[in-house]
């Protein structure tokens, strides 16, 4: 009997980090895993009392409190245990009552705020409070043109300095871009927003179809497809220059483009062999080289952003699509899904997570659900990110590993959402319009 | 008071009139179910073409506005927004047709656009216009299984009677678009619409169509032709469609 009852515990526990390991390789491999800091972040300080202040200061401080919040790496300390007296410059800082209880925080940021002829002038710093001695890990000063949009880069700036010092060396993605498609104009374009859905604003005005926006990575350009009067073309929009410029036309159709990391080559799938392939061409245009071949559909490359020696990408040819990789030349094809209905692959930034979009039952009978999955590459462990809640797609990685942006139906009409990428803390983005295939910018 | 013995009796006739009738209603009227909730109002729901009369060729601005709506479709141009407006070139006078839905009930609203002939073309055109008409009566499109880019036997016997058509006029050029039911992503959909474009080019190539007389394009599921969740939409929208390139 104890023997039994030995062996029951033992499974039990084995059972446990069974469980408990299913997440933890995501956790570590996106930073996600760290112990997370207990950050306090009180309301900066007014220094001017006029409206137009008060405005800008809310708009601050909204925007500091939710890009630190959704970094992923922080236990944001919630406000009502905060001390009553909120510290505007570091002699008004009694540490002692920040990193004890209610508030027990380990990090503040605080300081002071203020609208002084027409500029936004922001003071901030960052507090250890385990380290009364000498606590400044971080001090700060802003000063641009007093404006909503200027409120929020400053925080944005703040926001990534702070993650940059406590997040393991990782750079925040405060002021990265999204860059998506959008049908709210009546036709399908090109659009562009804040990483937090903040200033969406409309690029291409093509008035046919214009799909699967890629920036590149030095964000002075986005591919896309579209149509043209010789078909699907793959085009360039300059972000410096706000409007479209010349790129290789090809025969056939041509889309889905990918840049390579270092921003020198750009994959795509064209059918101008008649049936549609991987090819790849020099971003400065040229010649096209062919890297598949094989009958069925060939679609959607994404290169490993950490080597550019690889590709990833969906083939159909076996029946429904699949993900393979090769390497950068077309050899070494290897398939990595072995199921279901597998497309939209997106290669994490260090090189070792695909997330893909999968509905991983496929067939009458076994209703499944489109949804976000990542993967490890090197030993085919995966893990579903989102539960069939509506249809889920387009999954695209931050620049920091630890978010993906994606679409999703699961509200009826298709929209915009982020989330960490162990699939917790999902945000809707957009909600004019039908939005889709977002795409997060390199830096 | 007192009462008289013809009082008392009253009294007691109506109390027991109205038991009696109490009694009744109880009896034929069964257990009151739970009062509903109040309904939503029902939908309201406008549409209006400017200009209502148009030339052939020309557009025409459909606007439309409805409130209370959670479910608006126009039958043209599929769901829309609650509230919007859309260009539409309609070829010949068309009534649009607008519904609005909510649980309380719906809402029909209709534009009626005029289309007047253009001016008479000149004789070219004439016999391009009549080409068009010959190609779209006679020339049928080829529809597939999902996820698939085969020619069944059904359809390879279509294409022979298309070939046996374009054969008999050589000088037509014609686009064959790849379509796609609305199931499947939007990128892996573009490339299987490829497929089935080049498919159909294929077989058209091997009944000794040349293709120099022939574009392909896909649209993937951009382009639907019906909007509707079912299985007959979605094979209306698995095709390969043929369209005549003057």
């Amino acid at each position: 009997m104890k023997r039994y009852r030995a062996i029951l515990l033992v499974l039990v526990v084995l059972f446990a980090i069974a469980g408990m390991s299913a997440q933890d390789w995501i956790r570590t491999g996106t930073g996600l895993g760290v112990e997370k800091v207990r950050l306090a972040v009180p309301d900066f300080k007014q220094v001017t009392a006029d409206t137009g202040t008060q405005n800008l200061s809310a708009v601050f401080n909204v925007t500091l409190w939710n890009d630190l919040q959704s970094a992923g790496i922080f236990d944001m300390v919630s406000k009502s245990f905060y001390p009553l007296s909120v510290p505007g410059a570091p002699q008004e800082v009694h540490l002692s009552d920040w990193g004890s209880p209610p508030p027990s925080a380990s990090m503040l940021a605080f300081g002071n705020l203020g609208v002084q002829g027409g500029s936004l002038n922001v003071q901030g710093w960052l507090y250890d409070t385990k380290n009364p001695q000498s606590p400044q890990v971080l001090g700060k000063q802003y000063r641009e043109q007093a404006n909503d949009a200027n409120a929020r880069l400053i925080a944005h700036r703040f926001a990534d300095e702070i993650i940059l010092r406590l997040g393991g060396g990782i750079a925040g993605v405060a002021e990265t871009k999204l860059y998506f498609v959008s049908k709210r104009s009546g036709s399908k374009e090109i659009w562009q927003m804040d990483y937090d859905g903040a200033d969406q604003k409309q690029l291409t005005h093509m008035g046919s179809i214009a799909l699967s926006p890629h920036v590149s990575p030095d964000g002075t350009r986005v591919a896309y497809s579209g149509v043209t009067k010789e078909g699907w073309q793959i085009l360039m929009y300059s972000l410096e220059l706000g409007r479209p410029v010349n790129f290789q036309h090809f025969g056939g159709d041509n889309y889905s483009p990918a840049w390579s990391s270092d921003g020198q080559t750009i994959a795509f799938s064209s059918s101008r062999s008649g049936n549609t392939e991987i090819y790849s061409v020099s971003s400065a245009g040229g010649s096209a080289r062919r890297l598949t071949e094989s009958k069925g559909p060939d679609v959607s490359p994404t290169w490993n952003p950490k080597t550019n020696t690889q590709i990833a990408w969906v083939s159909g040819r076996t029946g429904l699509p699949q993900i393979y990789t090769m390497a950068s030349d077309g050899t070494n094809v290897v398939r990595v899904t072995d199921q279901g209905y597998a497309v939209s692959p997106s290669w994490s930034p260090n090189g070792q997570f695909l997330a893909f979009a999968w509905i991983r039952h496929y067939g009458p009978g076994a209703p499944g659900a489109s949804d976000i999955y990542i993967m490890d590459v090197a030993s085919k462990q995966w893990a579903q990110l989102t539960h069939e809640e509506g249809r889920n797609d387009f999954p695209s990685w931050s620049p920091d590993g630890r978010h993906i942006v994606f679409q999703s139906s699961r509200t009826g009409r298709v929209q915009i959402y982020s989330m960490l990428a162990d699939g917790s803390e999902v945000r809707q983005l957009t909600t004019a319009g039908e939005n889709t295939q977002p795409n997060w910018s390199f830096k | 008071m007192k009462l008289t013995r013809s009082q008392w009796i009253r009294i007691i006739v109506a109390l027991a009139m109205v038991l009696a009738v109490s009694a009744c209603g109880k009896k034929k009227v069964a257990p009151a179910p739970p009062p509903p909730p109040p309904p939503a109002p029902a939908p309201t729901a406008s549409l209006t073409a400017n200009p209502n009369t148009i030339q052939a060729g020309q557009a025409s601005t459909l606007t439309w506005r409805t409130d209370y709506a959670t479910d608006v479709t126009i039958d043209q141009l599929g769901k829309v927004d609650p509230s919007g407006s859309r260009a539409v070139t309609p070829a010949e006078s068309t009534t649009y047709h607008l519904v609005a839905k909510n649980d309380s009930g719906t809402q029909e609203a209709t534009a009626r656009i005029t289309v007047t002939a253009a001016a008479p073309p000149p004789p070219q055109q004439a016999s391009n216009d009549s080409d068009a008409q010959l190609f779209s009566t006679n020339m049928k499109d080829v529809f597939y299984d999902y996820d698939s880019y085969d020619i069944s036997a059904q359809y390879q016997q279509v294409l022979q009677a298309d070939a046996r058509f374009l054969q008999q006029h050589p000088g037509m050029k014609f686009t064959i678009e790849g379509h796609c039911d609305e199931r499947g992503s939007t990128e892996y959909n573009l490339a299987l619409g490829d497929n089935r474009a080049n498919a159909a080019k294929q077989a058209l190539a091997q009944l000794g169509i040349s293709s120099d007389r022939v574009r392909t394009i896909s649209y993937g599921k951009e382009k639907p032709f019906c909007t509707e969740s079912n299985e007959s939409c979605w094979q209306q929208n698995r095709r390969a469609h043929f369209v005549y390139q003057k």
